[in-house]
């Protein structure tokens, strides 16, 4: 178990001591979105420019502008929101190199509560033109898809959570952007799946395979550009989908493989997430139950599923 | 000090620059008058003195950096960027027409010379702030150099860049502030009042200028000033009007985002002795 922000701050610090132009901002939370590591070797390529998430963009799209490769780190509540406005002009807009990574997202941020649990952010940086948005599902992948972003073309959503997660990836694993991972063979129907839920997913496969049903499981840890081919592949091959994200069904996983089934290869759908609801205060693993975000529910969503098939 | 002579060619380039924001502008049918005047003077002190830059290669790495914060001012930078030969000067007649290069807002990946995308307003003081950061982090020589409106004070943002700036101690950032005193809706003063400014950015450590900002030699002056400043940015207030130089547009916050009409255009033209 570890969790994706501990990745992301280790794999920053290889990679400033192996390119100078990268470079790192903070609003105030670094020691939590863990940049602090980065930080404390490279005082000079650091900017903590204190509570002031939408001034961080704006300097972090200069710094691109100027020929840096940024990264900038605060809670994706607070990256998706109250810089929404400063990514979209400054970042998107241009398409400037910038990479916001995120950590803090969904619900197992815990006992802070409702008010710094993004449920939305992916929606949000899904909707916004030459954003590219990722959700990687463990540590190893986290440290690769950082990897892959430093000196990417375009401008980057990294969304990364708090609490430590099962390693899913072997250490060394590959990332491409815009492609998707189909983690376990399966004919009978297809978890497409993001971020902390892919391992869930799997555990869900597993109980599955006792009660003779055969589940596939699609990892996509790059809702934007979205892997269709392989997302339309499972469709045709097992006809029933179950998408899963610590996100509002809204807008991010569910909203992306709805968009394209119905454009591609209809088939019956089931969107296990957050029922547009807020979150609360709780430790993360009552929140999931709570929420719905278990492998006993990805079950329940799967048989649902093979109903309507 | 500036020779008179250099003085003198400014102002005149700066009367040829007012005459082609205008031509622009009623070309488009569409634009903002007021606010590109008022800030022309500045930019013509930045684009055609202090600044060191190649049209020739837009990216050179030796320039200087200017950011457009209140981009609804882009006739007067696409004017300037025309004047100096970044594009033909028949691109202006293309002014937010489709396809054009000539956004109504300035944008980067479009235009040879614009730097970062404004428009928003708010932003470009904390984009400057990166550019500056960048050309120390580099260890280029570049100034950065970021024209602000002083309804544009509203933004929270550019307070969250004024603390920012003093705090990294950049002295090769100079901001100005063209303070035309309108705004969209009316009077800064009554819309919402951000005076006083000068003692507000003293206060943030800024080092802190006021000038007549339609007098050139009191531009180049600043200009210097900033330049010669150690440990800390410089911000130029730049007391302006609203539609300098054309007596029937100054001073109102109706031509703020108005374009000159036909009839306008010939008689501020022949205001301005270009008839």
């Amino acid at each position: 178990m570890i969790a994706t922000r501990d990745a992301y701050g280790k794999t920053l610090l290889e990679l400033g001591r192996e390119n100078p132009r990268i470079v790192v901002l903070d609003a105030d939370l670094s020691g939590s979105t863990k940049t602090g590591i980065f930080a404390k070797e490279f005082p000079e390529r650091f900017f903590n420019v204190g509570i002031a998430e939408a001034n961080m963009v704006g300097i972090a799209a200069g710094l691109a502008a100027g020929g840096m490769i940024p990264f900038a780190s605060t809670f994706a509540v607070f990256a998706s929101g109250r810089a929404f406005e400063q990514i979209r002009q400054s970042l998107a807009y241009p398409g400037l190199p910038v990479n916001i990574v995120a950590t803090h997202g969904g619900i197992t941020v815990g006992e802070d509560g409702g008010s710094h649990q993004s449920v939305e952010d992916l929606a949000i940086m899904r909707s916004l033109p030459n954003m590219t948005v990722l959700c990687p599902a463990d540590g190893p992948e986290t440290s690769a898809a950082i990897r892959a972003i430093a000196g990417y073309k375009g401008p980057v959503y990294v969304r990364l959570g708090r609490a430590k997660v099962p390693v899913v990836f072997p250490n060394g694993c590959d990332f491409t952007i815009g492609k998707g991972v189909t983690l376990r063979p399966g004919s009978d129907m297809t978890f497409v799946t993001t971020g902390l839920m892919t391992a869930q997913a799997l555990e869900a496969a597993v109980i599955l395979e006792t009660a003779g049903i055969s589940a596939r499981v699609v990892h996509m840890a790059s809702l934007k550009p979205f892997d269709v081919d392989l997302l339309l592949q499972a469709a045709r091959e097992t006809g029933a989908i179950v998408t899963a994200e610590e996100h509002s069904v809204i807008g991010g996983l569910g909203g992306v493989v709805c968009e394209t089934l119905a454009e591609g290869c209809p088939v019956p759908v089931e969107r296990v997430g957050l029922r547009d609801v807020f979150g609360q205060s709780g430790t993360a693993e009552e929140l999931l139950i709570h929420y719905g975000l278990t492998p006993g529910h990805l079950v329940e969503a799967a048989q649902r599923v093979l109903r309507r098939k | 000090m500036p020779d008179q002579a250099t003085i003198t060619e400014l102002e005149q380039t700066a009367l040829q620059l007012r005459v082609n924001i205008l031509k622009m502008l009623n070309t488009a049918n569409s634009g903002h008058t007021g606010g590109s005047l008022s800030a022309i003077d500045a930019l013509t002190a930045l684009f055609f003195h202090e600044m060191r830059h190649d049209p020739g290669n837009p990216r050179w790495d030796g320039r200087d950096h200017f950011v457009l914060s209140k981009g609804h001012a882009a006739p007067a930078l696409y004017a300037c960027l025309a004047e100096a030969g970044y594009f033909p000067p028949e691109d202006l007649k293309t002014l937010r027409r489709l396809g054009s290069h000539l956004q109504g807002h300035p944008d980067m990946k479009k235009t040879p010379g614009v730097e970062v995308c404004t428009g928003s307003l708010g932003q470009g003081l904390s984009q400057a702030i990166g550019l500056a950061l960048a050309a120390r982090l580099a260890k280029r020589e570049a100034r950065t150099y970021v024209l602000l409106g002083d309804g544009e004070m509203q933004e929270g943002q550019v307070w969250e860049a004024a603390m920012a700036a003093p705090h990294y101690g950049l002295d090769n950032l100079c901001a100005i502030v063209d303070a035309n005193a309108l705004q969209i809706d009316g009077e800064v003063a009554k819309v919402m009042g951000v005076a006083p400014l000068g003692p507000k950015f003293l206060a943030f450590n800024w080092h802190v200028l006021e000038v007549d900002g339609h007098d050139i030699c009191a531009l180049l002056q600043a200009l210097a000033d900033a330049k010669q400043t150690k440990g800390k940015p410089t911000m130029i207030i730049a007391r302006t009007v609203k539609g300098k130089g054309v007596p029937f547009f100054e001073h109102k916050a109706s031509y703020h985002g108005v374009p000159p009409s036909d009839q306008e255009l010939v008689d501020a033209l022949a205001l301005l002795g270009h008839a």
